[in-house]
């Protein structure tokens, strides 16, 4: 029977032939993950259960990156926790700050995840391994909890839908840009509960950075999973960095679908999502005039090494508007370090940007970046949510790296190609 | 079991920032989460809302990160249970995993108003409105997600036994 590429992956972590959507599988994990958030509620879940251990040392990577470096005492309370976990059992991939990044950043960087792997996270944003050809979702804390104990999770296979781009694309236009569309395009629910398989010659010939971006906001149209087939550009990636062996999956000619969309990416202009949802996208040049009081380039959306170089290349010998605070946070800190060796961090700080340690804080209202009521941003995450990024009454505005740069510039929501 | 209660309305795609904000995160305390529920949709929620009471809301309720926090904030204010068209998927499985009881039925989360006076027989899945009279039937529960109510909750459900197991 065809299969997609996320069914072969289901069906291998539960020992099956096949399986079809809809059908409820025990499956085994290959890697678990939480955060600073999500894990301390894991944590005290996990010692109610009754097991010693937990299933693998290897295979937990605990990552504090949401309220790091800890922004007050309850938060450092947490981040504690999690810590003294991670050493109570020996953990390997425990991630302290200055060797840490925003966890989706970090994973796939450091080689923890690979193609045809099936992980979960308490972190809704776990989706982001799909770019690797790994089926990867996020789930909560008390799922982590029995994760940890068993090293399985049970999980209903999804239906899948595939979204297929072709055309050429545009200049400045990137896996932001497309995803921003599609959400657009479906909405926030568009994809509930279903596979998201991203395909075309565009796909193909996306860098694995703009890839992580698209899997990454898979969840932002309610998707259990984004995923793309693994390539060469995956390969050149994986190589000498995956840890563990890994498997290329690919979807049956004939797999079926609940539904294929057909983008013609030509057609696709640099996006703006205004407030207060992801589905509220159209192109930058229908924006209006929308003045900005900040803006912000990072996330484990846009806080990547390509991310940083489109930023750059906006703001290149520019100035941010006198009105507005750019503050910039590399996803890793071998982005941090590849960013400075390549001249980018000079080009932030120069241009007036602030230049942060890598950290969630400002996507989700946390702290390094708070609105005031009233305040708007420009930003490269993932949620433009009432309150998201601070008081009830500010406003954020979803966008890729350059745009983002170039609406610091203008003071106002900007292409960058408005920048003389 | 029957839930009883006076429903508090909202919208769709109610998301978990607005169930429960992100800055409130810093704890894990039911009691503290449930002090600061829904108060960015609705500022009254917290300190008005009564044992028993019950959220009506549109389609894809829970929408957005995987924070549990935010069914156990609704859980703490002491809210029965939760009717909606559609759920977040992330959030449908921490709602079953701690224990809040939560149902799917577009025609009630359409018809049932702010302050309706509400029913939900939690084994038929059979929802009544006392204001109106009507009822409405709730979409069925997978058997597995039952199995996680009846243990109550998916910790006491893999610890039965010598072995923690799934199944």
């Amino acid at each position: 029977m065809p299969m997609t590429i996320t069914e072969k992956i289901l069906a291998a972590h539960a020992g099956k032939e096949k399986v079809t959507p809809g059908e409820l599988i025990s499956a085994r994990v290959d890697l678990v993950l939480g955060n600073d958030i999500t894990a301390p509620v894991a944590i005290q879940e996990f010692e109610k259960i009754g097991v010693d251990t937990v299933f693998d040392q290897e295979r937990i990577a605990l990552v504090p990156d949401h309220f790091v470096p800890n922004k007050d005492i309850k938060s450092a309370g947490q981040a504690k926790l999690v810590k003294d976990f991670a050493h109570k059992h020996n953990l390997s991939n425990y991630f302290e700050v200055g060797r840490m990044g925003i966890e989706h950043c970090l994973l796939p960087e450091q080689g923890l995840v690979g193609p045809g792997d099936l992980v979960i996270g308490a972190d809704s944003h776990t989706c982001t391994y799909g770019a690797l050809g790994a089926f990867s979702t996020g789930v909560g804390s008390t799922d982590l909890a029995a994760a940890m104990a068993l090293g399985e999770t049970w999980l209903k296979v999804p239906e899948s839908t595939r979204f297929e781009f072709e055309g050429e694309l545009k200049p400045w236009v990137g896996g932001k840009d497309l995803i921003l569309h599609t959400i657009g395009d479906i909405g926030v629910d568009g994809a509930l509960y279903r596979a998201m398989e991203f395909t075309g010659p565009i796909i193909e010939n996306l860098s694995m950075d703009g890839r992580f971006t698209m899997c990454n906001m898979a969840i932002e149209a309610g998707g259990k999973n984004g995923i793309i087939a693994p390539d060469e550009i995956t390969r050149a990636y994986v190589e000498g960095r995956c840890r563990r062996p890994y498997k290329f999956y690919r979807s049956d000619p004939d797999a079926k679908y609940a539904r294929v969309y057909h983008y013609d990416a030509s057609r696709i202009e640099p996006q703006v999502a205004f407030p207060h949802l992801p589905e509220n996208s159209r192109p930058v040049s229908e924006a209006g005039h929308v003045e900005i009081d900040q803006a912000i380039i990072g996330s484990c959306t846009n806080g990547r090494i390509g991310d940083l170089r489109e930023a750059a290349k906006a703001l290149q010998g520019k100035k941010v508007h006198k009105n507005v605070r750019l503050i910039i946070l590399p996803g890793t800190q071998d982005i941090y370090l590849q960013a400075l060796k390549e001249g980018l961090i000079e080009t932030f700080i120069e241009a007036g940007a602030a230049v942060s340690t890598p950290t969630c804080g400002p996507c989700l209202g946390g702290h390094m970046g708070i609105l005031a009521a009233g305040e708007r941003a420009v930003s490269t995450t993932n949620r433009n949510f009432v309150g998201r990024m601070g008081h009830p009454e500010s406003e954020v505005y979803l966008a890729n790296p350059a745009v983002a740069a170039a609406s610091a510039v203008m003071g106002r929501i900007a292409g960058p190609w408005e920048v003389k | 079991m029957l839930l009883k209660g006076k429903v508090w309305k909202f919208g769709s795609d109610v998301d978990t920032d607005a169930i429960i904000p992100a800055r409130y995160l810093n704890t894990s305390d039911p009691a503290e989460l449930a002090r600061h529920c829904m108060e960015d949709a609705d500022p009254a929620f917290p300190s008005q809302v009564k044992p028993g009471d019950i959220i009506a809301a549109g389609k894809n309720f829970g929408c957005g990160s995987s924070r549990e926090h935010a069914p156990v904030a609704i859980k703490a204010a002491g809210v029965s249970c939760v009717i909606a068209g559609t759920f977040a998927r992330i959030f449908y499985r921490n709602a079953f995993n701690i224990g809040l009881p939560i149902f799917e039925s577009f025609e009630a989360a359409e018809d049932i108003k702010e302050g309706d006076e509400v029913t939900v027989d939690a084994g038929s899945g059979t929802i009544t409105n006392l204001t109106t009279g009507k009822t409405y039937q709730a979409a069925p529960v997978p058997p597995f997600m039952q199995q996680i109510i009846t243990a109550g909750g998916l910790i006491n459900r893999i610890r039965k036994g010598d072995t923690p197991s799934l199944y």
